[in-house]
């Protein structure tokens, strides 16, 4: 490596173009991931809205999720009105089996005990059938989307999981994945014949199809009944490395651990569980049918070997594309990691691995699973786009790998950016990108291959049409 | 497929029996049924019911993101939790025109102080200081407003404290505004707090007028999807000086200097009207509302406009500017009007839209046959003749009254008493609105903050062939088969204002209307006829 960078924007105070999102949306993906539910953040009802306007321009779908809408009154004297209230109201208006509940800077910052409030609902109502309450503590001003993400499949598990005998069936926590990426890992699972709970099951409830008849509450989602299957489970596998680190880290108190839902399975219903990286890329996709094998005792489906054969094929053929060409990689922690490993397999060199993530294992994980290769590469968390941007001149980046909010670093230096993850604004079928398994991965090496192919003809002074 | 006759009454009706009954009584006075004559009282601008899916968004929302968001010479530094900047990153489509590449347009940034679990427990002012020497450091900005969000006030940063001294220490325009999520019932109370505050703090402070014999500013107006860009080519033809506009395409500097315009003309009636009337008192500025949206409501605009200036010359200049942009408006609609005439159409958007957009519909051809605000208040409905009867509730008192009088040596009243009552003989109109309302067919149907709930219901029973609202319904429309019209960031098209905006709205609702992608999605109705068996009168 030519350029030694080391400061992040830890140097600054403040943040100019901010690469991660807050808490209650990651809350939000999940619950919109458990069938029957609504949604609420208790707190202002702008959380609500902006969430809500950022979710559906990504998914287009419609994103119910409600709000207990704070007013001053209430942020002095208490939201327990509120709360009532809006329990009351979807109630009656949505009929939802379930009501997933997360906090909002200034709930948590008065110092709402949710699960008190829940009690006394639950207590005040014993005679009517209520929805299955599910509560998530997420302040914004603690870790990132991704991290509201997991603490809320936690969350969800840890009120729901029963201790039941073990059965034969297995967990699966994808993590924030598309809704296409949901179903690819559905038909792989469905292909080795494993009984599953795959959760949050989004495929469907942020990806349905045209209907016949108006559903107030999209059909789709992770049964609570599932849910409730999880503490009997054989095993988990949960995708990531980091996960939710970032919850525990931005703490003042960081005695007080985060779980993930596979490890607080593991611990409190003695469940095994298998970490394994996001599924991209070859080693990371064969990691997991390997450990699909070993759970299922059965051989891999001749369709997922040929998936694979043809990815090393399209690798070969594409190299002449790729290789050498430097990529500053950014995004969610885990997505980012899948996605280096991915790159250094073929050819592609990180020259900038970047996260607005506020765990602070990124690094050592990223080199430990390399072997070293990125020793020398800048990874940084907590990192915003216009620290990216102003190191990205000297790092002479061929492409940007990332969400769609880069695009204007891509623009200023006048290259390619291929977007993944969430969020993707500004391209159309964001719910329908596949990152995962060997179809994901072929699908994103296929991009990547012709966004970099589609810059050289265009900057090209011939006008080749043949390439 | 016929429209099918309901009672709106009866509609209305079934919507509030689905509610717990406390919720049915508040929910039945901000619905109503216009009966053609004087527009009866509606409930408009109160607290949204909680587990009620609203579209409304909150104070630091109406603050940052619509009143200032579009100012492109001033750092816009967010203190608080990292979402709240994020979420209002360019997320509004307000556009702006720098005159150079190198001018300055800081819009593309979201700054925040991204405060963390230490800050919420032991303040989080000395980072926000640090911060904005940061970005004083950084970008050298002639002006920085510090926006607070929830937790601010409730750990007590004193964000005005703040910018006192850091304008001091930095030697530029540094100032805060109190505009927390919880502090009022919608965006509607930040666009009042920023207003406020540049009437605090900005305008008045430059006294070069720019050249020009007609100057004018234009209220209300951000810009979106390039709405500016049209008026501002417009005026131009009309030889009109443009020398502020709040706050489409706008910079600090023309606000600064918006006292030395001869007419202030206001197009969104909520967000600012306040300003208008503090301008006048002020600096004795007179003010009329106008709309631009709408070829007829954009040519009658311009001549009261030139009605106002008293001279023949701009009179007839605008006569030839309309003249000539009429014909080219007159080509498209009559190519367009025989496939949306008859045609129904719904608007739930704005403190303004979704009466300034039934004039469109009305040159298409269309009906509206229901209509509300997300953010409205009686006046925007009724007129301001309700002004002094509004109730003042806990809400609005949040929101600072700013004690104006007439600036010592910036005061000059335009016309005389005299003047202005001869030119409100011409149908000038100053300082007048009639509201929403008052332009309304016998049985719209009214309704104030619609929740998803009734909008749902609406589209259920009246099949309109065009839904007006923004991206949180578009997608639950278009499942139920009906087009939407996204008003708030015109589905990335527009211009919609003045005359080639009208054309454009004209081809865009052809489109949409007309896609043959309809004619594959059965509506609900159309594959069970239940409903209109329940409610068929």
């Amino acid at each position: 490596m030519d350029i030694a960078v080391k400061e992040g924007p830890e140097s600054f105070s403040s943040l100019r173009n901010a690469c991660k999102l807050c808490s209650p949306l990651g809350a939000s993906v999940v619950f919109k991931g458990i069938e029957g539910c609504i949604p609420m953040i208790h707190g202002s009802q702008g959380c609500a809205t902006y969430i809500r306007r950022y979710l559906i321009s990504h998914y287009k779908e419609p994103v119910d999720i409600a709000s207990s809408n704070f007013s001053e009154e209430t942020t002095i004297f208490g939201g327990h009105k509120n709360f009532n209230n809006g329990l009351d109201n979807i109630i009656k208006q949505y009929h939802p089996g379930v009501i997933g509940i997360s906090s909002a800077c200034l709930s948590e910052t008065i110092g709402e005990d949710i699960n008190m409030l829940i009690k006394e609902y639950e207590a005040s109502n014993k005679d009517t059938d209520l929805p299955v309450l599910i509560h998530a503590s997420t302040p914004g001003y603690q870790g990132t989307h991704i991290d509201g993400f997991h603490d809320t499949v936690t969350a969800s598990v840890a009120v729901l999981a029963e201790e039941n005998q073990s059965g034969t069936h297995i967990n699966i926590f994808p993590g924030f994945v598309s809704p296409e990426d949901i179903r690819h890992l559905k038909d792989i699972l469905d292909s080795f014949g494993f009984d599953y709970v795959l959760f949050p099951d989004y495929s469907d409830s942020l990806d349905n199809p045209n209907w016949s008849e108006y559903h107030l509450i999209p059909p789709g989602g992770t049964p609570v009944a599932d849910l409730r299957r999880t503490g009997s489970a054989s095993a988990s596998i949960e995708f990531g490395y980091v996960l939710n680190e970032g919850t525990t880290n931005s703490r003042i108190k960081k005695n007080k651990q985060s779980f993930t839902a596979a490890k607080w399975l593991e611990k409190n219903r003695n469940v095994s569980a298998n970490r394994l990286g996001l599924p991209i890329g070859i080693r990371e996709t064969d990691r997991f049918f390997e450990l699909l094998k070993k759970l299922s005792g059965k051989e891999t489906d001749r369709k997922y070997t040929m998936e694979r054969g043809r990815l090393i094929d399209s690798y070969v053929d594409g190299h002449k594309y790729l290789f050498g060409k430097r990529a500053i990689v950014y995004g969610d922690e885990d997505l980012v990691i899948g996605t280096v490993l991915f790159l250094l397999e073929i050819g592609i060199e990180p020259v900038l691995i970047a996260s607005g993530g506020v765990g602070e294992s990124l690094k050592p994980i990223l080199d430990r699973l390399t072997e070293g290769k990125t020793k020398d590469i800048p990874v940084m968390n907590n990192m915003d786009f216009e620290s990216i941007n102003e190191k990205s001149d000297a790092l002479k980046p061929d492409i940007l790998i990332g969400s769609s909010k880069g695009y204007y670093v891509a623009r200023r230096l006048g290259i390619p950016i291929v977007r993944t993850g969430f969020p993707v604004h500004d391209r159309f079928g964001a719910q329908r990108l596949q990152h995962v398994g060997y179809k994901g991965t072929q699908q994103l090496f296929d991009r990547i291959v012709n966004a970099l192919i589609e810059h050289k003809q265009e900057d090209s002074a011939v006008g080749y049409k043949y390439m | 497929m016929g429209k099918i006759e309901i009672d709106p009454l009866r509609w209305k009706e079934e919507v509030l029996k689905k509610y717990p009954k406390k919720v049915a009584k508040k929910r039945d006075k901000g619905i109503l049924v216009h009966d053609g004559e004087m527009p009866k009282q509606i409930m408009a601008n109160v607290r949204s019911i909680p587990g009620i899916i609203t579209a409304r968004g909150c104070t630091y929302a109406g603050c940052k993101g619509v009143v200032l968001g579009p100012t492109r010479d001033i750092i816009n530094l967010v203190h608080g939790p990292i979402g709240c900047s994020f979420y209002a990153w360019l997320t509004r489509r307000n556009q702006t025109l720098p005159p150079t590449p190198e001018s300055e347009n800081f819009m593309n940034y979201c700054f925040s102080t991204d405060m963390q679990d230490s800050n919420i427990v032991f303040g989080g002012e000395l980072k926000l200081k640090q911060a904005v020497r940061e970005v004083f450091e950084i970008f050298k900005p002639k002006s920085i407003g510090i926006f607070s969000t929830c937790p601010v006030g409730l750990i007590g940063d004193d964000v005005h404290a703040v910018a006192r001294e850091m304008k001091e220490e930095l030697g530029i325009n540094i100032f805060g505004f109190s505009c927390e999520g919880y502090k009022g019932v919608s965006q509607s109370a930040g666009h009042h707090i920023a207003n406020n505050t540049l009437m605090k703090h900005v305008i008045g402070r430059n006294d070069t007028a720019p050249e020009g014999k007609y100057k004018i500013n234009m209220l209300g107006e951000y810009n979106i999807g390039g709405d500016a860009f049209e008026l501002e080519r417009i005026f131009e033809k009309c030889g009109l000086t443009l020398v502020s506009s709040f706050s489409g395409n706008s910079t600090i500097e023309q606000f600064e200097r918006a006292h030395t315009a001869d007419l202030n003309v206001i197009m969104c009636h909520r967000s600012i009207n306040y300003v208008a009337e503090m301008m006048e008192t002020k600096f004795g500025i007179p003010w009329f509302k106008v709309n631009f949206i709408g070829a007829d409501a954009s040519a009658k605009s311009l001549r009261r406009i030139a009605e106002y200036f008293e001279d023949a010359e701009l009179m007839a200049r605008v006569e030839e500017v309309i003249a000539e942009e009429m014909a080219i408006v007159k080509e498209a609609i009559e190519t367009v009007y025989p496939r949306t005439t008859g045609k129904v159409a719904m608007l739930f958007v704005g403190g303004s839209r979704a009466h300034h957009y039934q004039e469109l519909f009305s040159e298409l051809g269309m009906s509206t046959l229901s209509a509300g605000y997300e953010f409205g208040h009686r006046d925007d409905y009724e007129g301001r003749r309700v002004i002094p009867t509004i109730q003042v509730d806990a809400d609005s008192r949040n929101i600072e009254v700013l004690t104006i009088e007439a600036d010592e040596t910036r005061y000059r009243p335009r016309k005389t008493d005299e003047e202005i009552a001869a030119l409100n003989a011409k149908g000038c109109g100053f300082g007048e609105y009639d509201g929403m309302m008052a332009d309304m067919a016998k049985g719209a149907l009214i309704i104030d903050d619609i929740s998803h709930y009734e909008m749902e219901k609406l589209i259920e029973i009246y099949h309109p062939d065009i839904f007006c609202a923004g991206i949180k319904e578009k997608y639950c429309v278009q499942k139920m088969g009906i087009p939407l019209k996204q008003l708030h960031s015109y589905d990335y098209g527009g211009p919609y204002a003045g005359f080639e905006g009208a054309v454009n709205f004209y081809n865009d609702i052809d489109m949409m209307i007309n896609t043959s992608i309809w004619k594959m999605i059965k509506a609900p109705w159309q594959v069970e006829p239940v409903i209109e068996a329940e409610y068929g009168v």
